[in-house]
């Protein structure tokens, strides 16, 4: 029954791709965007990397969609989705169509992986993932750390300078004891305690800092929704130095390596397991930190209500 | 029996949202469209749920089974009000 079951997931996904791209309207393309998000999730738990399903699940399908969706809400209010290029972009289809011909000519060039019985060499915890992440393969979660950050940078250069210094994003409207008002209060207490779990236990289990990170930021940003808290200025401090802490940790203690012999980004042994727990919290705290702030957008407009 | 109970239960739930899908796609407009999306979302999940109770070993598994579908049903219902309120705003302009 399993090989029904793939396949029509295999079937969907590929459906689903296809709508996203050819559908007709931007708003349709979203939401075939966020179906095709969640189908994938489902699909790498099928593979058994349950660390790529929450991951895809909570940032391919939730934070991607929701930036998309807050980037169409600002583009409607200039132009309507009629005028929204529905055509066949040339290039762009040569462009995509190069981009997965070469995927797929470098997954049939690559060798048949072997499975084999092989021990992880010691790396300080007991999810393989995070071992790959955060110890052999430190560089590429760094980079992407500050990705993340470079990505905040350039979204708040979008700002008015009259604008500067007011609060991140569009004041939000919530009738007092309403619907949303009642949801925002009930569900970050369940959201939190998840978010924090999966932080947590990404040491041996599947989590981590991006996923629980995702989970906190979804958590704040219902919050502000909800009306509960009210989006910072953007030149408060203290939350700048919840911006940098993730990417700074990781780098002291990329550099305590260095100086301890072991080399940059190297964490040795008998200190990895703490090291790698430490880096992770300061990594969600950024991560979420950043993403909530990214799609609250820079501020605008506070004084113009 | 307890497979037995868990296929009633799911193909139970099955029909709620085969049910549900035939009423979001043919109903006239936002509001039963939205009745009909809710009734899959919180009774079809709610019996696949109840079903799939009869299959997990141990307390732990079936309070976050149960808490999954909760979740669900307070992020479902939350949605579809705000979804009603805004199309009414829309309606009265």
């Amino acid at each position: 029954m399993t090989w029904a079951f793939d396949a029509a997931l295999c079937a969907l996904i590929l459906g689903v791709a296809f709508a996203t791209v050819l559908g007709r309207g931007v708003f349709r393309s979203i939401v075939f965007f966020i179906v095709y998000g969640l189908l994938m999730a489902v699909a790498w738990v099928r593979l058994d990397a349950v660390d790529v399903a929450l991951a895809e699940a909570a940032i391919g399908a939730g934070l991607t969609g929701v930036l998309f969706l807050t980037t169409f809400g600002r583009l409607a209010r200039n132009v309507s989705d009629d005028a929204a290029p529905g055509r066949f972009h040339l290039p762009a289809a040569l462009a995509c169509g190069g981009l997965t011909g070469a995927l797929a000519w470098a997954w049939f060039a690559m060798p048949a992986p072997v499975r084999r019985e092989w021990e992880l060499p010691p790396a300080g915890v007991e999810n393989p993932v995070t071992a790959v992440l955060l110890n052999f393969r430190a560089w590429d979660t760094l980079l992407e750390s500050i990705v993340l950050l470079a990505a905040l940078i350039g979204l708040w250069m979008m700002a008015r300078d009259g604008d500067w210094g007011d609060r991140l994003g569009l004041p939000q409207h919530v009738r007092p004891g309403g619907v949303m008002a009642g949801f925002g209060r009930l569900l970050p207490p369940v959201g939190f305690l998840v978010g924090v779990y999966l932080v947590y236990v990404g040491a041996d289990q599947p989590g981590g800092a991006f996923q629980g990170g995702t989970v906190l930021a979804a958590v704040g940003l219902v919050a502000a929704l909800a009306g509960l808290v009210r989006p910072p200025r953007i030149a408060a401090h203290r939350w700048r130095v919840a911006l940098v802490a993730g990417p700074s940790v990781f780098l002291v203690a990329g550099l305590a390596g260095a100086v301890l012999g072991a080399g940059f980004l190297t964490l040795p042994e008998p200190v990895a397991g703490t090291a790698i727990f430490v880096i992770e919290v300061g990594l969600a705290i950024s991560i979420a930190v950043t993403l909530v702030f990214l799609v609250l957008g820079p501020p605008e407009g506070e004084r113009r209500e | 029996m307890a497979d037995i109970a868990t296929i009633a239960f799911t193909g139970l739930g099955l029909c709620f949202f085969i049910a549900g899908t035939i009423g979001l796609l043919r109903f006239p407009d936002v509001f039963t469209r939205l009745h009909a999306l809710t009734k899959a979302d919180n009774l079809g999940l709610g019996f696949i749920t109840l079903g799939m109770l009869f299959q997990v070993e141990g307390w732990r598994e079936m309070a976050l089974l149960v808490l999954i579908w909760a979740l669900t049903l307070l992020a479902a219902g939350t949605v579809s009000q705000l979804i009603a309120r805004a199309a009414l705003k829309d309606r009265s302009g």
